[in-house]
């Protein structure tokens, strides 16, 4: 007989979360029947719903709990995910109320309902203590997301952005729930920290063919949801034909997420067994990076550009997942943020680069318009830089922790390769540059003047990029502390 | 605190971000307020560096003016700047040019005169920056921050082929750096492996013992970046294409200052941080130098472009610096540091002439010119001065560098030396045929006639180039005075670095220098 005992209701361990949730459905109850006016307001109001969960957030900093039956963990690492989250939803927001203008379709509840509920996955997945509840909060985040990226139903970009991602995302969580289901079958557990405990006490397991055989195919799903190399084919099919707005939000919310599933499950769950996969995600990170890098370089379309280039950074922070030391693992989370606020920026830009149905994302049509439009040049200038790791941007402090942290612990040809691969990067990156200063315009294009919202969403980004790049100490410490606090 | 009693290089070093920022508030049609408020706050900071240079202590070798502020702490990070002798006149020279260089972009600058403005001052703050840090990430932080502004002045206002000058110099720059960034990781971890200390304090990792094999690699991390941006043989191909596409104002801080960076980086970083492997490196530095000395001078003997001319001559003026240093005695160091500032001053000044030149005639050639000098006597009397400070007539301040530069040099590298000096003739060579085929010759070309000689804005773009090279040519002790303590010290650590490895005393067992030396009763000569 099965004790069954219902755990207690902690609500302090899922304040924020339960505010998107609140938020998100209040959004879709307003858009029914506020009527057309009402419209207006809903990115309004998801925004307050945002700032809430991260008010709440930052409330609850500290607390140290697993709450329901182990399902979840309140900790440290949870909390920097959270807020990685719900700045990159903010962000989101604020550029989808610009977006609005742009690109009309995307004016519903349902998108900003649809946003909300892809960050609550999100933030639970960065919180998951259970392999079951990595799966429920990684669909509850990929459905969503599915549905954004297809947001524009005349565009058939955007239709085949949405089947191809919901059709290889299928079978990638497919392979992720059958790589659960072997670990299950060898160790009878899915909670991460009992599974930790089980290949300690039983050492004899770790190399039984389900053990290995789960481990590789929980290395495809997540994989896929990284973009790591060789499962990265869909980014920039992907990333192209969705709304630039949930690009940029997909590029930088997912990532994040996905890299604390990984994180969380491969430190807790399976520690014992770094060894195991340090040689594959060795070379994985090297190819991923180079892969990503070298291909950038020939995109004449910027959102595949960044597609790439987001690939290229997956392959950075896969270099950290192989040093795998706390402070690489504090630099993971650094990392992710700094690249947050530097890719949801760009991405924001290219939103803005629009008038009513008619979006510029050709390279060439960004040709003079540094001068033309010098705030969203000047913008746009900044968070390259902050990409491509120059100082004093946020991605330089974020390269130097994980590359500092790869020579320290003995990766000194992984550390050389990434470098390479900054360089390689640069040409790119400056390639978008020269267009934007040094070029006389090619065509003529005409843009909506952006709104205080997205003039609020860029600085409010670059402000991070910069804040990050310049003073890194305070992000950093809050870093190194969520890392410690790891259950 | 420090000697004053006051973060006088923060304010010097940040200080034209003040203008930076006044500049963005004001109207970019409103063009002359822009140039006038730059060239204000250009003014101002050369007014404010000055304290630096009066309250310099001349006895010492130590680090004066510093400052020291955690930065990241639990990752050694830390905001840690001061000057010493090699830094202080590179810091003034700095501080010198910058008013000039807007000067002479006054009327050169016509187009996006805003952004212009604040590119220059930005690059101000980069450069002061990367010479006062002493920390090694700070600096690279710097380091790195000079290139933006500086591609920004080159793809922007450069000439027809910008964009590819631009993005070469960037990437070449860049390209040389990221090994010196993992070669400063690598240092990191090697500090904390021996002392259990997480820092980038370049005073502390000068004590660290590296075994040699190490040192050779980090060694040559360091090397090939400074030199790339020096630029040396064969390293150099970026630097005629970024002088020649860059605005007159960008050639000159390239050539003034953003050149010094790399032997300025030599002598700061590179050879005190490993001592015994450039010794080692000593013979390929130095005939990589002479060919650079030979190849430069060759190579501006036949350019038919002045500008490119010019150049070139930096190429060869830089090798003798590098000669310099790499002689590892007080008359080579001095010299090759007093060679840095004369190079800013007549190379500076060279491009200045040149530039004027083109902005009345449109073209760089110089088969376009001749006679000059009849319709342009004021001007050809700056243009001589120049040209006899780049050729090191006695008199001028480039004698004194070349000539202590080859005295030392001869001393402890007496081949390398003999090829040097032809250098020297070369230099007479292709410089005074250069003057001699634009100023003089008959005047046959009509559009060169009616050119209008200086206008007074021009002359007092030139004026205190020329009255320096004088001062520095007969009155070097001032300058060489406020460097002895700090090259003295610099030979003396690497000597005796240098002979305790020779000597075998080198043990991996006894990781701080400090405890060798006390092992084999040394005297220690860091200064902390």
């Amino acid at each position: 007989m099965l004790d069954f005992v219902v755990p207690a209701l902690n609500l302090k361990a899922i304040l924020p979360q339960v505010l998107l949730a609140i938020t998100a459905l209040t959004v879709l109850l307003v858009d029914v029947f506020a009527g057309k006016e009402g419209k207006t307001s809903l990115g309004a109001l998801s925004l307050v719903g945002v700032a809430a969960a991260l008010i709440a957030l930052l409330l609850t900093r500290g607390s140290f709990e697993s709450a329901y039956a182990g399902m979840l963990m309140a900790d440290g690492f949870g909390f920097f995910i959270t807020l990685i989250v719900c700045c990159v939803a903010f962000l989101s927001i604020l550029a989808a109320m610009n977006y609005e203008r742009v690109s009309p379709e995307i004016k519903s509840g349902e998108f900003y309902c649809l946003l909300l509920f892809a960050a609550f996955g999100m933030s639970f997945m960065g919180n998951a203590g259970n392999l079951i509840m990595v799966f429920v909060a990684l669909e509850t985040m990929s459905i969503s997301i599915y549905v954004l990226a297809g947001f524009k139903r005349d565009n058939l970009k955007s239709i085949e952005s949405a089947l191809k991602y919901f059709l290889l995302g299928a079978f990638a969580s497919g392979f992720l729930l059958f790589g659960f289901a072997l670990v299950y079958g060898a160790s009878g557990t899915l909670d991460l920290v009992k599974l930790g405990k089980f290949f300690t006490t039983h050492p004899e397991t770790l190399h039984n063919p389900m053990v290995m055989g789960g481990i590789a195919l929980m290395t495809v799903g997540f994989g896929f949801k990284v973009a790591m190399f060789p499962f990265h084919m869909w980014t920039p099919d992907v990333y192209e034909g969705a709304p630039t707005v949930v690009t940029g939000f997909m590029a930088t919310g997912v990532k994040a997420a996905a890299f604390a599933a990984l994180v969380r499950v491969f430190f807790v769950g399976f520690a014992p067994l770094q060894a195991d996969w340090t040689t594959i995600m060795w070379v994985g990170a090297l190819l991923t990076m180079s892969i990503g890098n070298l291909v950038a370089i020939s995109q004449t379309n910027i959102k595949r550009m960044l597609a790439y280039s987001s690939i290229a950074h997956a392959g950075y922070i896969l270099v950290a997942f192989v040093v795998g030391s706390e402070l690489a693992r504090s630099g993971i989370l650094f990392y992710l943020l700094g690249y947050a606020f530097a890719n949801i920026g760009a991405f924001a830009v290219i939103s803005a680069m629009g008038s009513r149905d008619q979006e510029y994302t050709e390279l060439v049509d960004f040709s003079g318009i540094g001068f033309k439009f010098p705030f969203l040049g000047l913008m746009m200038t900044i968070f390259l830089f902050s990409m491509a790791g120059i100082p004093p941007a946020a991605g330089f402090m974020g390269k130097f922790f994980i590359f500092s942290e790869a020579i320290k612990s003995g990766y000194i040809w992984l550390a050389i390769f990434g470098v390479i691969n900054s360089v390689i990067s640069l040409y790119y990156y400056l390639g978008i540059i020269v267009r934007m200063y040094f070029r006389e315009p090619e065509r003529e294009i005409e843009i909506i003047a952006p709104a205080g919202t997205m003039i609020a969403a860029l600085s409010l980004a670059a402000f991070g990029v910069l804040q990050m790049g310049m003073f890194p100490s305070y992000i950093w410490n809050l870093a190194r502390e969520s890392v410690k606090m790891i259950m | 605190m420090n000697e004053l009693g006051f973060p006088m290089i923060s304010l010097v070093t940040f200080f034209p971000i003040f203008g930076v920022l006044i500049l963005m508030f004001i109207d970019k049609e409103a063009k002359d307020t822009i140039r006038g408020t730059a060239m204000v706050f250009a003014m101002i900071e050369f007014f404010i560096s000055l304290p630096l240079l009066f309250s310099f202590q001349n006895g010492t070798a130590a680090m004066q003016f510093v400052e020291r502020h955690a930065w990241v702490k639990s990752a050694g990070l830390s905001y840690y700047v001061g000057l010493d002798g090699i830094s202080l006149w590179i810091i003034m020279l700095t501080t010198f040019l910058t008013p000039i260089c807007v000067l002479c972009s006054w009327t050169y600058i016509q187009k996006k005169v805003k952004e212009f403005m604040i590119c220059l001052l930005l690059l101000e703050t980069a450069m002061l920056g990367a010479l006062v840090s002493l920390d090694l990430i700070l600096f690279y932080v710097f380091w790195e921050l000079m290139l933006i502004p500086m591609y920004f002045l080159i793809g922007v206002w450069g000439g027809d082929n910008k964009i590819y000058a631009a993005v070469k110099f960037f990437i070449y720059t860049a390209a040389g750096s990221v090994f010196m960034l993992l070669s400063i990781f690598f240092l990191y971890y090697l500090n904390y492996k021996t002392t259990g200390i997480f820092t980038f304090d370049l005073l502390e990792l000068y004590k660290l013992n590296i075994p040699v094999s190490t040192q050779f690699w980090l060694c040559l991390a360091f090397f090939v970046s400074f030199a790339i941006k020096v630029p040396m043989f064969p390293l150099h191909t970026w630097l005629p294409d970024a002088h020649v596409q860059a605005p007159t104002a960008g050639s000159v801080i390239l050539a003034g200052v953003l050149l010094k960076m790399g032997t300025y980086g030599f002598m700061r970083f590179a050879i005190p941080l490993f001592p015994y492997a450039s010794h080692k490196f000593t013979p390929v530095i130095a005939t990589l130098a002479v060919i650079g000395i030979i190849y430069g001078a060759l190579v501006a003997l036949i350019q038919p472009d002045m500008k490119k001319l010019v150049a070139y001559s930096s190429v060869s003026h830089l090798g003798y610096v590098m000669l310099g240093i790499f002689a590892f005695n007080m008359q080579g160091v001095q010299g090759g540091l007093y060679q840095m500032l004369n190079h800013g001053i007549s190379t500076g000044a060279l491009f200045l002439i040149v530039g004027m030149l083109y902005e009345r005639r449109h073209t760089r050639m110089i088969k376009d010119f001749g006679g000059i000098a009849k319709v342009m006597p004021v001007f050809a009397t700056f243009f001589m001065i120049a040209t006899l400070s780049s050729i090191a007539v006695p008199g001028t301040n480039g004698f004194v560098g070349e000539f202590m530069i080859l005295v030392g040099a001869f001393r402890t590298l007496p081949v390398h030396t003999v090829f040097a000096t032809s250098g020297a003739i070369l230099g007479a060579l292709y410089m005074l045929w250069m003057y001699q085929r634009v100023m003089f010759q008959p005047l046959d070309k009509e559009e060169n006639k009616v050119l209008k000689d200086l206008n007074s804005r021009e002359i007092l773009t030139l004026l205190p180039l020329a009255l320096l090279v004088f001062v520095m040519g007969f009155f070097p002790g001032y300058f060489l005075r406020k460097m002895d303590a700090s090259c003295e010290h610099f030979l003396k650590t690497y000597q005796q670095q240098v002979a305790m490895y020779e000597h075998g005393q080198y043990d991996s067992g006894t990781p701080r220098l400090a405890g060798v030396l006390e092992k084999n009763n040394l005297k220690s000569t860091f200064v902390d």
